[in-house]
C-alpha cells in the first residue's frame, strides 16, 4: 500500500513512500535532525518539538518532522515535489528558540550528571544553544523518585519527552509510570513511586535523553569518554542479545544494549544490563585440586597433570555448560574424542532431538514473531526465559496477534488464551488445530515442554503443527546450548546414558546441576559455584566478557561476541585451557590460537562461522509419541538467579529478594 | 441593530418558555424530518452557501469542514461532538444556548448528524457549567420522549442518539482533539494534526468537532435560507452572532446581533456605552483571551467580524468583547490572561510549557516594574519562540495578547520600569 | 500547582447503591470496550459522594472502568475541579479571577476569602466550614465578578454581596444563586434592548436559578 513518492529535502530530490516521516526521510538522506521525544521504536509523541522543519508552500510555521508524513505533504505548484527545508532560518530559529525553554528549568549541573559526555540535551545545546541565558526567574525543582536499586531519578532534569512513560507501557507492558498533574508542573511519575515491575525497567536509563534516569548501580563510576567499549554478546539466556560491554582498565563498568533488529532491537533486560558486578564476585583466580578432602590451590602445571592422570584413569564424559562459547566446547569436544569419552551438553535433562536441527532450533526466526499473526506458547515463561523476545511477542499482541498458551498460566504483559496445563490439553488443542491451514501461525516452545517425563510428545506434536505451515521455534535457556548441539556435542540416549559408565567427568561450565557423587569431577569455570564445590580439580577459566567467542543463539544465528576483559588471576580463556591440557595428554589438538581453532572448526561446521546468518532448517518431523498426561512445568523459577555470574551479583540477589515481595498476577484468558 | 425577527436565539435569556413546548412555540423543531430528507448534499450545501464559518474561535467554514467527513462508510461509525467546552476568558455565550434555548442545539445536533453521516453525537461541556448541564440534559431527555432523538429520530428516518458528556476543568479541552482524548477518558493533551479528526477522530473514527452556536444555528438557516443568514454581515462574514460583553461598559450583556456590527454599535446599543462615556475607553479585546486587543484609537471604527479583525492584527475569537476602560492597569490585565495561559497549558509539549510560564512570570514582573526595559523585547522574542511550534493553538492564544500589549501599550509598560527605577 | 493525592487518606471507597446504578448506566453511552470514556463523570461522582477526591476513590473508578491506577491518577491530577484534598464542609468558594472578573472587582472577592475563610487557597477555614480558591474564568464574564459555589454560579458580585453571601451561609441559609444586581440572566442590567418581546412572560427566577431553588435554596 505505500507508495514511492518524489520529495525534495534541501534541495536534493529523493523517493520515500507514503508512510515514511520526515525524519524517517531525512534519516535516509543522512540529514541529521535534532530529536528528544521522538524514537523510533517507540509510538510517536511529538512534544519536544526540536525536529521542527519547514515545509515549502505549508502554513507558515514549521512541522514537527517526526509526525508528519511524506503522504501528507501537498505537492508544489504544477505538481512539483513537495519541498521540505530542515536548514532554513525557520526550521533553526524554532530549534534554537525550542532548546532555549528545555535549558531554562534544567539544571545545568552538567560536572555532576552522570549523563554528562553522553546527554542529548548537552550535544544539542552545544549544536543549537543560545550561549547565555535569558532566564532571570528562579528555575523549577522536582521531587525525585524511588525507582528502586537500578534507576536512579534525577527529576529536576526531566524534559518531559515521555519517552520513558511510552516505554514502559508500550514495550515492557507495565502500567505504572505516567505523567501526573498538567502544565510547567506536569510531573513524570511511577505510581504512588512504586518501583517498576518489569525485568526490562533498565532500558529507560537509555532511552532518558537526559540524565533524569540514570544507572544506580553505576552512579558515579566512571566517566563515559573513561570507558573502553568492545561489543559482545550476552549469555544471559539464548536470546543473543548485541551489548556493549565498557570497562575501565581490567574492570567491566556496565553493559549496555546494540541495536540488532533480527534479536534484541535494541533493548536489553535487567539481568543482562546490570549482572555485572557479579563479574568480580565469587571468581575463580587459580586452579585448585583437592588433597585431603580439601579443594587446595595450586599451581597449572600441577592442575594439569593432575587432571591428565585423572583423564586416563577411567571413562570419560564430557558436559558442556549454558555459558561456554562453541570454540570451546568444539575443543572440549575434540579432546574428549581423543579419550574415547562420551559427551552431553543437555545438562537439565531435555529432550532434544540430536542432529535434527529442525527440531532442536526450529524452523522459524525471532523476527517471525512480528508478522505472526497466532503465536502458540507450550511449556515456557518468556518474561523470566528471555524477557526482551517477550516485548517482541506483545508488540505483535499490540499489532493484533492472537496469542494462546499451554502451560502455567503466568503474567506475560498481554492477554493470551490460555488452553491448559499438561499434555493432554495440548493434545486437544492439536486436534482442532490440524483442521486449519497454519500458515502464520508459530509455535514457540519452551524447555518447560521438553522435560523428560513430557516423553518428547510436546516436541513431536509442534512439529507436526509445524508441517501445517506453522513456524517452530525453541526457545532455549542457555546461551552455548544451540551451539554445542550444532556441534554434536550429545550422547544418544541422553545425560543419564552419559553419565552411566563415568569414572571421570569433565565439567566445563556446568553449574545448573548436581553432579552425583561417584565420579571423579574436572571443573573448568569461572566462578565457585555449584560446579566447582563438586570438583576435584578446578580450572579457572575466563567469564563471556573476558573472552571472544561464538554463541549460537536460539534461532541458530551465530553471533560473535569480542573479548571485553582480561580474566581474572591466573584464570585462562576456556578454548586455552583445554588445548594446554591436550598438550599435557600427549594428544595436542591442532590448533595454537583462537584463529586456528576457528579455521579448523569452519571445515568441520561452516555455518558456525557465517556469523549473523541464520541457516534455514528443513523440518524433520519426529515420530508422534502420545506420552502420558504429564503437566508442563515452566523450567526458571528465579529470573534473577539463573547463572554463576548472576548468583555472584549482589544487585541480583536484592532484585531477587524484591520480586519474592511482590507476588505476580495471573492473566486472565483472553479470546 | 437587528431586528427580534431576524434572531435565531430568541429565548436567550430564557425569560420565555425553555420546555420543548416553549421551543416548538418558537418555530424550532419545525419540519426537521423535511430538511432531513433533503439529503446530505443540500444540507452541506445550504450551510456552505449561507457563509457560516465556525462559532468556537478559528471561523473555519463550517458546511466545508462538513464535507470532509467520508461519503462512504469504511464499518467505522461516524460521530458529531460538539465542543460546548467554552472556557475562553470573556466567553459566555454557549452557556445562555445550552440553558435557555438547548433545542436549537438539539436539533441542529440531529441535522449536523445526519449530514456528517453519524448516528452518535456527544456534546462535551465543561465541568464547571452543572446547571447548564442539568437543563440541557432535560432538554435532550424531552426529546427523547417525544421522539426527536433516538431511532428513526422525528420521523426523519436516520437513527441518532445525543449523549451529554462533561469535562472537569482544563480550558485545554476546548481544543478540538484535547477533547477527543478527553471524551475518550484520558488527559486533554492534544493530538497531532494530521491526521485529523475527519479521518481519525474519536475512538479513531471519522469525526466532526462544532462549536455549540455553530450547530445550533443550522436549522433556522435552513428553514429560512442560506440568503436569509448571508444577508447580515459583509461578504465572507456572514450571519447573526452572539457577542458576549464583559468588562467596563455600564451594561454587560450577551446579545445575538448582525455580524459586522461595529464595535462603538455593539456597545453603545447594547451595553448603554463603555464606563465613563466613549472616550473613556483604553482598550477593548474583541475577541476572547486569545486575541490580541485593540487600543481606543483603532476601537473607533472596529467592525467585529474575522476579516476586518484580522486585518487589524487581532480576531474575532469567539467574540467575546472584553472592555476596559481608563482606568484599567492594562500590563495587569494582559498578565493575569498569561496567568490563566499558564495555568491551562497542558504540558505536553515544550514550548507551551516552558514558555507559558516563562512569559507569565517576565510579566508579572512588568506588573510591578521590576525589570529592565531590554526585557520588553526578550519578551516579545519568547512569544515569537512560542508562537507557531507547539502542537495546538495554545502557545499562540498565550503569545498573542502579549504580544498585542507590547505592540499598543509598550510605553505603559516602559513607564512602569521607569518608575520603579527612579525613587521617587 | 502541583497536584498529588492528599497525605491522609480514607480506608476505602465505594458507590453508595444510587451512584454505582447511575454509573453503570453512564457507561452505556460509550461504544463496547470505551468504558474509560466515562472516567471523568464518575470521578466527579465520586467526589460528589466524599466532597472530595480521595485515592481509594480514584482507584475505585479505575477499577470499575478496567484501567490502570496510573491513567487514573492521571486524569484526576489534570483536571482541577477535582479537589484532592478536603474542602470546606458548608462551602468551598471557587472565585472567578480572570481578566473580565479581575477589572470588575474579583481582587475583593479574593480579600474577603483571606479575611474571613483563610489566608491561602484550598487551606480549610479554622471551623472546618469554608475553604477558596481562586478558579481561572467560569464562562460568566458578561456577570463579572462571580464565584460558583457547589453546583451554582453567584454572579454581579460586590465586597459587600459577596459578604452577604458568606453571611448567608455562615448561617446556614442556602441562598439563592445568580445576579446580585437584580438581573434575570446575562441581559443588560438597565433593562432588555433585544428580545422585549420575551421579557413580558418571564417567569420569577431563570431556569438555573428555579433549580437551585427546587433543590432547597431560598
Ligand atoms: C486552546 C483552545 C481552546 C479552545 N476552546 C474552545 C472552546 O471552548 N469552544 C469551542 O467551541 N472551540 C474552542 N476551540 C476551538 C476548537 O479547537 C475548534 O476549532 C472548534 O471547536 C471548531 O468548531 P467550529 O468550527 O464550529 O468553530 C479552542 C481552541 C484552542 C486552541
Ligand atoms: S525522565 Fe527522561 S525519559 Fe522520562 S520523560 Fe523525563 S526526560 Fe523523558
Ligand atoms: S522529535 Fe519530533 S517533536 Fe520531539
Amino acid at each position: 500500500m505505500s507508495d514511492l513518492r518524489k520529495i525534495i529535502v534541501d534541495g536534493i530530490e529523493t523517493e520515500a513512500y507514503g508512510d515514511m516521516t520526515l525524519i524517517q526521510v531525512c534519516e535516509q538522506m543522512g540529514i541529521e535532525i535534532p530529536r528528544f521525544c521522538y524514537h523510533e521504536r517507540l509510538s510517536i509523541a511529538g512534544n519536544c518539538r526540536m525536529c521542527l522543519v519547514e515545509i515549502v508552500g505549508g502554513p507558515p510555521k514549521p512541522a514537527a518532522s517526526c509526525a508528519m508524513q511524506v503522504k501528507d505533504l501537498r505537492p508544489g505548484p504544477e505538481g512539483a515535489p513537495p519541498q521540505v527545508k530542515t536548514r532554513s532560518d525557520m526550521a533553526r530559529s524554532a530549534r534554537e528558540g525550542v532548546m532555549e525553554f528545555l535549558l531554562i528549568n534544567h539544571p545545568l549541573d552538567c560536572p555532576i550528571c552522570d549523563q554528562g559526555g553522553e546527554c542529548d540535551l548537552q550535544d544539542q545545546a552545544v549544536a543549537y544553544g543560545v550561549d547565555f541565558s535569558r532566564y532571570k526567574e528562579a528555575k523549577r525543582a522536582v521531587d525525585d523518585l524511588d525507582l528502586g536499586p537500578l534507576v536512579e531519578t534525577h527529576m529536576t532534569r526531566c524534559i518531559s519527552c515521555t519517552r520513558c512513560v511510552r516505554f514502559t507501557t508500550e514495550v515492557a507492558g507495565i502500567t505504572q509510570m505516567g505523567q501526573s498533574g498538567r502544565g510547567e508542573d506536569a510531573e513524570i511519575t511511577s505510581y504512588l513511586n512504586q518501583t517498576l515491575n518489569s525485568n526490562l525497567q533498565g532500558n529507560i536509563i537509555d532511552l532518558c535523553p537526559v540524565g533524569a534516569l540514570t544507572s544506580k548501580p553505576y552512579a558515579f563510576t566512571a566517566r563515559s569518554w573513561e570507558l573502553e567499549k568492545v561489543e559482545s554478546i550476552d549469555v544471559m539466556d539464548a536470546m543473543g542479545a548485541n551489548i556493549r560491554v565498557d570497562s575501565k582498565g581490567r574492570r567491566v563498568m556496565r553493559i549496555l544494549p546494540r541495536n540488532h533488529d533480527g534479536v534484541n532491537e535494541e533493548w536489553i533486560s535487567d539481568k543482562t544490563r546490570f549482572v555485572w558486578d557479579g563479574l568480580t564476585n565469587q571468581r575463580l583466580d587459580r586452579p585448585f585440586v583437592r588433597i585431603d578432602g580439601k579443594l587446595t590451590p595450586c599451581s597449572w602445571d600441577r592442575a594439569l597433570e593432575e587432571a591428565s592422570h585423572m583423564l586416563k584413569s577411567g571413562n570419560v564424559t564430557s558436559l558442556a555448560g549454558d555459558l561456554v562459547p562453541v570454540e570451546a566446547t568444539y575443543a572440549l569436544g575434540q579432546l574428549t574424542d581423543s579419550l574415547q569419552g562420551q559427551k552431553e551438553c543437555r545438562v537439565d535433562n531435555v529432550d532434544l532431538p540430536i542432529g535434527n536441527r529442525s527440531g532442536y532450533v526450529g524452523t522459524a526466526t525471532i523476527e517471525d514473531i512480528d508478522v505472526a499473526k497466532r503465536i502458540l506458547l507450550i511449556g515456557t515463561n518468556p518474561v523470566n526465559e528471555a524477557p526482551v523476545l517477550n516485548a517482541r511477542i506483545r508488540a505483535s499482541w499490540l499489532a493484533g496477534c492472537n496469542i494462546n498458551m499451554i502451560g502455567e498460566p503466568v503474567d506475560l504483559t498481554y492477554d493470551y488464551k490460555h488452553h491448559g496445563t499438561d499434555l493432554l490439553s495440548l493434545q486437544k488443542l492439536a486436534r482442532t488445530l490440524d483442521e486449519e491451514d497454519l500458515t502464520g501461525t508459530l509455535i514457540i516452545v519452551g524447555q518447560g515442554a521438553l522435560q523428560k517425563q513430557l516423553e518428547n510428545s510436546a516436541l513431536s506434536i509442534a512439529m507436526k503443527l509445524a508441517q501445517k505451515g506453522a513456524g517452530l521455534l525453541i526457545l532455549h535457556t542457555a546461551a552455548g546450548r544451540v551451539g554445542a548441539l550444532d556441534l554434536g556435542f550429545a550422547a544418544e540416549g541422553g545425560l543419564d546414558v552419559a553419565l552411566g559408565s563415568a569414572e571421570v567427568i569433565y565439567n566445563m561450565g556446568v553449574d545448573e546441576y548436581d553432579i552425583p557423587a561417584g565420579p571423579k569431577v574436572i571443573y573448568q569455570g569461572s566462578h565457585g559455584d555449584r560446579g566447582a564445590h563438586r570438583a576435584d580439580i578446578i580450572f579457572p577459566a575466563a567469564a563471556y566478557t573476558e573472552e571472544s567467542g561464538i554463541f549460537v543463539n536460539t534461532e541458530g544465528r551465530p553471533q560473535l561476541a569480542l573479548k571485553a576483559s582480561f580474566p581474572v588471576g591466573e584464570a585462562k580463556e576456556n578454548w586455552a585451557i583445554i588445548r594446554a591440557l591436550s598438550g599435557t595428554l600427549n594428544s595436542p589438538l591442532g590448533y595454537n590460537s583462537l584463529i586456528q581453532l576457528r579455521e579448523q572448526m569452519a571445515k568441520e561446521f561452516p555455518h558456525l562461522m557465517e556469523i549473523d546468518m541464520i541457516q534455514e532448517n528443513e523440518l524433520q518431523p519426529i515420530e508422534v509419541t502420545v506420552g502420558n498426561n504429564a503437566e508442563i512445568e515452566n523450567v526458571i523459577q528465579d529470573f534473577y538467579l539463573t547463572n554463576p555470574i548472576a548468583r555472584a551479583s549482589a544487585i541480583m540477589a536484592e532484585l531477587s529478594y524484591r520480586s519474592k515481595t511482590t507476588t505476580g498476577e495471573i492473566n486472565e484468558a483472553a479470546a | 441593530m437587528l431586528a427580534d425577527k431576524d434572531r435565531i436565539f430568541t429565548n436567550l435569556y430564557g425569560m420565555d418558555d425553555c420546555t420543548l413546548a416553549g421551543a416548538k412555540k418558537r418555530g424550532h423543531w419545525d419540519g426537521t424530518a423535511d430538511l432531513i430528507k433533503k439529503g446530505q448534499d443540500w444540507i452541506i450545501t445550504q450551510v456552505k452557501e449561507s457563509g457560516l464559518r465556525g462559532r468556537g474561535g478559528a471561523g473555519f467554514p463550517t458546511g466545508l469542514k462538513w464535507s470532509f467527513m467520508p461519503k462512504n462508510s469504511d464499518g467505522r461509525p461516524h460521530y458529531l461532538v460538539v465542543n460546548a467546552d467554552e472556557s475562553e476568558p470573556g466567553t459566555c455565550k454557549d452557556r445562555e444556548i445550552m440553558r435557555h434555548d438547548p433545542h436549537t442545539l438539539i436539533e441542529g445536533c440531529l441535522i449536523a448528524g445526519f449530514a456528517m453521516r453519524s448516528n452518535v453525537g456527544y456534546i462535551y461541556i465543561r465541568g464547571e457549567y452543572i446547571r447548564e448541564k442539568e437543563l440541557l440534559q432535560a432538554a435532550i431527555d424531552e426529546a427523547y420522549a417525544d421522539g426527536l432523538l433516538g431511532k428513526n429520530a422525528c420521523n426523519s428516518g436516520w437513527d441518532f442518539d445525543l449523549y451529554l458528556h462533561h469535562g472537569a476543568g482544563a480550558y485545554i479541552c476546548g481544543e478540538e482533539t484535547a477533547l477527543l482524548e478527553s471524551l475518550e477518558g484520558k488527559k486533554g493533551m492534544p493530538r497531532m494534526k494530521p491526521p485529523f479528526p475527519a479521518g481519525s477522530g474519536l475512538y479513531g473514527c471519522p469525526t466532526t468537532v462544532n462549536n455549540v452556536e455553530s450547530i445550533a444555528v443550522v436549522p433556522t438557516i435552513l428553514r429560512r435560507g442560506a440568503t436569509w443568514f448571508s444577508s447580515f454581515g459583509r461578504e465572507n462574514n456572514t450571519g447573526t452572532k452572539i457577542f458576549a460583553i464583559s468588562g467596563h461598559v455600564n451594561s454587560p450583556c450577551v446579545v445575538e446581533e448582525s455580524m459586522s456590527i461595529t464595535l462603538r454599535e455593539l456597545i453603545d446599543k447594547h451595553c448603554d456605552g463603555v464606563r465613563g462615556g466613549w472616550d473613556n475607553l483604553k482598550a477593548v479585546i474583541p475577541g476572547g483571551a486569545s486575541v490580541p486587543l485593540l487600543p481606543k484609537a483603532l476601537c473607533d471604527d472596529a467592525i467585529m467580524d474575522f476579516d476586518w479583525l484580522r486585518d487589524h492584527q487581532s480576531g474575532l475569537g469567539t467574540a467575546a468583547v472584553i472592555v476596559m476602560d481608563q482606568s484599567t492597569d492594562v500590563v495587569k490585565a494582559i498578565w493575569r490572561l498569561s496567568k490563566f495561559y499558564k495555568h491551562e497549558s497542558c504540558g505536553q509539549c515544550t514550548p507551551c510549557r516552558e514558555g507559558a510560564g516563562w512569559m507569565m512570570r517576565v510579566m508579572e514582573r512588568f506588573v510591578s516594574g521590576e525589570a529592565d526595559i531590554e526585557e520588553i523585547d526578550t519578551l516579545l522574542r519568547i512569544t515569537k519562540q512560542v508562537e507557531g511550534h507547539t502542537i495546538c493553538a495554545l502557545g499562540d492564544a498565550a503569545a498573542w495578547p502579549v504580544q498585542g500589549l507590547i505592540r499598543h501599550f509598550r510605553h505603559e509598560i516602559e513607564e512602569k520600569i521607569i518608575r520603579e527605577k527612579v525613587p521617587a | 500547582m502541583l497536584r498529588r493525592f492528599h497525605h491522609t487518606q480514607p480506608e476505602s471507597f465505594a458507590f453508595s447503591e444510587e451512584n454505582r446504578k447511575w454509573a453503570e448506566a453512564q457507561i452505556t453511552k460509550y461504544p463496547e470496550g470505551r468504558q474509560a470514556s466515562a472516567i471523568i463523570p464518575l470521578l466527579w461522582r465520586a467526589q460528589e459522594q466524599e466532597g472530595w477526591l480521595t485515592k481509594p476513590a480514584t482507584e475505585y473508578v479505575a477499577d470499575f472502568l478496567g484501567m490502570a491506577h496510573i491513567r487514573a491518577y492521571e486524569v484526576a491530577t489534570f483536571y482541577f475541579m477535582f479537589q484532592l484534598r478536603p474542602v470546606g464542609t458548608t462551602a468551598h468558594i471557587q472565585v472567578c479571577g480572570t481578566t473580565s472578573c479581575m477589572i470588575c472587582g474579583a481582587e475583593d472577592l479574593v480579600e474577603v476569602c483571606k479575611e474571613r475563610i483563610a489566608e491561602k487557597p484550598h487551606q480549610v477555614s479554622p471551623c472546618g466550614r469554608f475553604s477558596w480558591e481562586e478558579v481561572e474564568c467560569l464562562g460568566a464574564c458578561a456577570n463579572a465578578p462571580m464565584v460558583q459555589i457547589g453546583k451554582d454560579y453567584y454572579e454581579d458580585l460586590s465586597r459587600a454581596s459577596f459578604e452577604t453571601l458568606l453571611n448567608d451561609l455562615q448561617d446556614n441559609k442556602k441562598p439563592l444563586p445568580g445576579s446580585r444586581k437584580g438581573r434575570f440572566s446575562s441581559e443588560p442590567e438597565s433593562g432588555i434592548k433585544s428580545l422585549s418581546e420575551m421579557a413580558r412572560q418571564k417567569d420569577e427566577f431563570s431556569p438555573a436559578v428555579s433549580l437551585a431553588q427546587s433543590e432547597g435554596a431560598s
